[in-house]
């Protein structure tokens, strides 16, 4: 039987490897949901957006759900205070998200052009607010969040929404809206017909080169202007999942302590960097496409990554309370429970990838506006 | 409005009325996907077109309605970290993994598959369209299966123990939770009653069309699948609802005394109330008319076992609260000494007990100091809503016996070929089309409200479960969701009038034959 301290390692691992499966699959869905109302004009150019990701994105969003579903199963306490501390925001997010299915079903159902208009900018909504929640909640876990923990760890958060709206949260949320616009265009690049695909093709080069940007600036912010946590007592490993058995204290620039102690997490950000820079390069002309989604998916994984690392072994730290701070060693499920997740994990997740794939291949080809005309009564 | 109500009652609400909106659409969505794999496997073996269009037909409701019930049941995965945290920390360990394995095994399935229902038709094979068409109803039909594992386990929390290092619920033994008798038992009985729904949605609609003769090849046909089904998935109901009771005896007595306004213990075999007024403060039932050993005979299956009744119940949950006590006691030792060993040994001999001593936190934050009169309160505490309980469960039986009765008639007259002319039976359907959600909601209330005041019965207390929200928060999301629901319900229910309107030839044309699969997408 794996111990327990690599058990905590795996599943720290693989909440990070489910993030990315939601940035890259979901991700697309959503950066074309953002890019609906400025790159398809006519009637006929939004349904062809709506339909490049109609079929797919229902399993897409599976990984939100999954990656929801894995933090309560695994990291229970980070569920209960990161849903019930960011609470307006979820509620937010939440609202956007149910918005989604229902602008794709009840859209075009009705035609008429204020009916469709309307649901056009919900969609638009549906993809913009958890862009935005979701890069500013990760900004937050970063800085700490006011929460404290009695004894019988029951949590208490003394913020609001607006505490949540600071300067580096914010640029974190553009970072995550930028990533996301890219990986959006990429995929309707690859996936639209003309004319919507060539404009694509720019808003995914502009978005790249600004997802560039933005990190930089994240990275030079993160380094000077954010505090980040360090444990000061000895931590077991292997210890019981209770918060409260170390000490915590705030450091400046410690955000970026563990690049120094393993070069190698270094990967992550290059990653984002080389990503970025090749997924706008190869978008050029429009006909690399397919190598660009990969592109663009590298530098999605390497800005999720790059949040992991810095913040290790911290998931959730506490700004006003550092000891409560919630990290890799204290706040993971039971052994038994970590174990069973592992082996449902390594049984299931590859078969979800093996029918994924044979899906999208049997929905191979663009989406033209030929077939959007010719199909128009079963379609999106 | 809100002043009189604390945030444990705002929390309540939310839950119950989102879990009760998402549950309009989860019914429908597990019995017509069972009802549109058995339709096209008609259309397979038959290779007639009509067959695939009436697949196509109802498949374009189960779109409409699918959609809504995979946008509320986000919610629902997102609420208990969000209303619920300290649930969520208290028995994450336990109830967080079926989740997680229903997004794994089953919903991903299903979501991943819809799609190609959808779009596939045009792009594969018959055979392969069909494999699809299943594993969406088996994706949505597993999905019930693990997400009921978590909700048996509510009721009936075994292969689990209380950890006091971490101050959590732990699994011990993770095949004791799969393998749920209450678990398993509710699972039949749900996606039974999701069968029926799914059959007298078919049925009510296509005889919508046979009265007024329209589409009558179409509805014909639908009609005859539907009520075969639905007799079948009836017939279940009943059954497997009696299975549950009979299990509700072992685990969850309270339950069953209290849907039976049971107040004193009778002698075995007990009598059936069919109808009475309870009268939960003065602790009797009037005007009560019973039937002998009929209680006794369904709840035990035996004649001489005895059903207990409230009062016997509150007086052995006083006893369980006395060694909740203990356990509680020991456990504020261990934790100001963690190597205590006497009151290690006290907390583990008392261990299940526990959460009966967290019941008096209700009444007083000092309950080491609770008195005999604080514990016979908080004992009496433990007895869920009677009279909501008593009526909600005999309108859906009621409802489960109507089903039976409109099936059987439809299908025998069906075999021998007069049920077009049957218009009254044709009425009676037309008019039977919200009693499966009138049933199906009840249910619900009848097992959840069943476990009050319990969110894990004997383990965690509702009024504890609740996150440190602030009451203001928890309004303008409850506003937020009644307002954004509501919309959603009345643009849904006109989509759907609007789809039915239209009929099968406007939504799925039966292509011409030289116009056959030709469509696909442009390369």
């Amino acid at each position: 039987m794996l111990d327990y301290e690599s058990l905590r390692v795996i599943w720290w691992l693989l909440l990070g490897a489910l993030l990315i499966g939601f940035a890259v699959m979901d991700g697309f869905d959503l950066g074309a949901a953002i890019l609906l109302p400025f790159i398809a004009r006519t009637d006929n150019e939004r349904r062809i957006v709506l339909n490049t990701v109609g079929p797919v994105w229902e399993g897409n969003q599976v990984w939100l759900i999954l990656g929801a579903g894995a933090i309560f199963a695994a990291w229970p306490t980070l569920y209960a205070i990161a849903f019930s501390g960011f609470y307006l925001a979820m509620f937010l997010a939440l609202a956007a998200l149910i918005l989604r299915p229902v602008s794709f079903k009840f859209r075009s159902d009705v035609d008429d052009p204020r009916w469709r208009a309307f649901w056009d900018y919900a969609f638009f909504a549906s993809g913009a607010v958890p862009a935005l929640i979701f890069g500013v909640a990760v900004g937050n876990a970063l800085r700490g969040v006011p929460f404290r923990l009695d004894d019988a760890l029951r949590m208490t958060y003394e913020g609001g929404l607006p505490g949540l709206l600071n300067p580096f949260a914010l640029l974190c949320g553009l970072v995550s809206c930028a990533m996301l616009i890219m990986h959006g265009a990429v995929y309707l690049a690859l996936k639209a017909g003309e004319p919507v695909a060539a404009r694509a093709g720019a808003w995914g080069r502009g978005a790249a080169l600004a997802l560039l940007v933005l990190f930089i600036i994240c990275g030079i912010y993160a380094a000077m202007g954010v505090e980040g946590y360090t444990i000061t007592s000895k931590l077991a490993h292997d210890g019981p999942s209770n918060p409260l058995l170390k000490t915590v204290t705030r450091a400046p620039g410690a955000l970026l302590s563990n690049y120094k102690a393993y070069p190698w997490m270094l990967a992550a950000p290059v990653s984002v960097f080389v990503g970025a820079a090749l997924t706008s390069f190869l978008l050029r002309g429009g006909r690399r496409a397919g190598l660009a989604w990969i592109t663009s998916a590298v530098a999605v994984a390497g800005v999720i990554a790059t949040a992991g690392f810095s913040a290790f072994p911290f998931l959730l730290p506490s700004s006003i309370e550092p000891n409560a701070s919630l990290t890799v060693w204290d706040s993971s499920s039971s052994q038994k429970t970590l174990l069973i997740m592992l082996i449902a994990t390594i049984v299931f997740l590859p078969v979800v990838l093996i029918y994924t794939s044979f899906v999208y291949r049997v929905l191979r080809g663009r989406v033209t506006s030929a077939y959007v005309e010719k199909n128009s009564p079963e379609l999106y | 409005m809100s002043t009189a109500m604390d945030i444990v009652q705002l929390s309540r609400l939310q839950f119950a009325l989102t879990a009760l909106y998402h549950f309009l659409f989860v019914p429908l969505t597990l019995g017509l996907s069972i009802l549109l794999g058995i339709m096209e496997s008609v259309y397979v073996m038959t290779g007639k077109e009509v067959w695939r269009q009436v697949t196509k037909f109802w498949g374009v409701l189960f779109a409409i309605n699918f959609a809504m019930g995979v946008a509320t049941g986000i919610t629902m995965e997102f609420q208990f970290g969000m209303n619920w945290a300290y649930y969520s920390h208290y028995v994450g360990d336990i109830f967080g993994a079926p989740l997680a394995i229903e997004g794994l095994m089953a919903f991903f399935l299903e979501a991943t598959f819809v799609g190609l229902f959808f779009f596939g038709w045009d792009r594969m094979p018959k055979l392969a369209h069909l494999c699809v068409t299943w594993l969406v109803a088996i994706g949505s039909n597993l999905s019930a299966l693990w997400i009921l594992v978590a909700n048996g386990w509510m009721l009936h929390p075994v292969g689990a123990h209380f950890n006091p290092e971490t101050m959590r619920m732990e699994v011990t033994d993770f095949g004791a939770i799969i393998f749920n008798i209450v678990a398993q038992e509710k699972f039949v009985h749900t996606v039974s009653a999701g069968y029926v729904t799914g059959a007298v949605f078919v049925a009510a609609l296509s005889a919508i069309y046979l009265l007024r003769g329209k589409h009558v090849e179409m509805a014909r046909r639908s009609m005859t699948v539907a009520v075969s089904f639905g007799l079948a998935s009836a017939l279940s109901v009943v059954v497997l609802g009696d299975a549950s009771g009979y299990t509700a005896t072992e685990n969850q007595k309270m339950k069953i005394a209290a849907i039976e306004a049971m107040w004193k213990t009778e002698p075995a075999p007990a009598s059936f109330t069919v109808f009475g007024l309870p009268n939960q403060a003065e602790r009797r039932t009037d005007y009560a008319l019973r039937v002998p050993w009929v209680l006794g005979l369904i709840t035990t299956h035996s004649i001489d076992e005895t059903v207990p009744g409230i009062e016997e119940l509150v007086r052995s949950g006083e006893d369980h609260i006395w060694s909740g006590l203990l356990a509680y006691s020991a456990l504020e030792k261990l934790r100001s000494n963690p190597s205590d060993a006497d009151a290690r040994r006290v907390l583990d001999q008392y261990t299940g007990d526990l959460g009966y001593a967290l019941l008096l936190k209700k009444i007083r934050p000092d309950i080491e100091n609770a008195t005999d009169a604080d514990i016979k309160k908080a004992a009496w505490g433990t007895v869920p809503n009677v009279p909501l309980l008593f009526w909600a469960f005999r309108i859906m039986v009621g409802c489960g016996f109507f089903f039976i009765l409109l099936f059987a008639a439809a299908f025998y007259l069906n075999a021998i070929g007069r049920l077009l002319s049957a218009r009254w039976l044709l009425w009676t359907m037309v008019f039977a089309l919200p009693l499966p959600w009138v049933a199906a909601e009840l249910g619900w209330i009848v097992a959840e409200m069943g476990r009050q005041p319990w969110v894990v019965e004997g383990i965690l207390p509702t009024f504890i479960a609740v996150s440190s929200v602030s009451a203001s928060n928890v309004i303008i999301t409850l506003v937020g969701f009644i307002g954004f629901y509501s919309a959603l319900l009345l643009v849904d229910i006109f989509l759907m009038i609007k789809a039915v309107r239209l009929g099968p030839n406007e939504i799925a044309p039966v292509p011409q034959a030289e116009a056959l699969p030709s469509t696909g997408a442009a390369e």
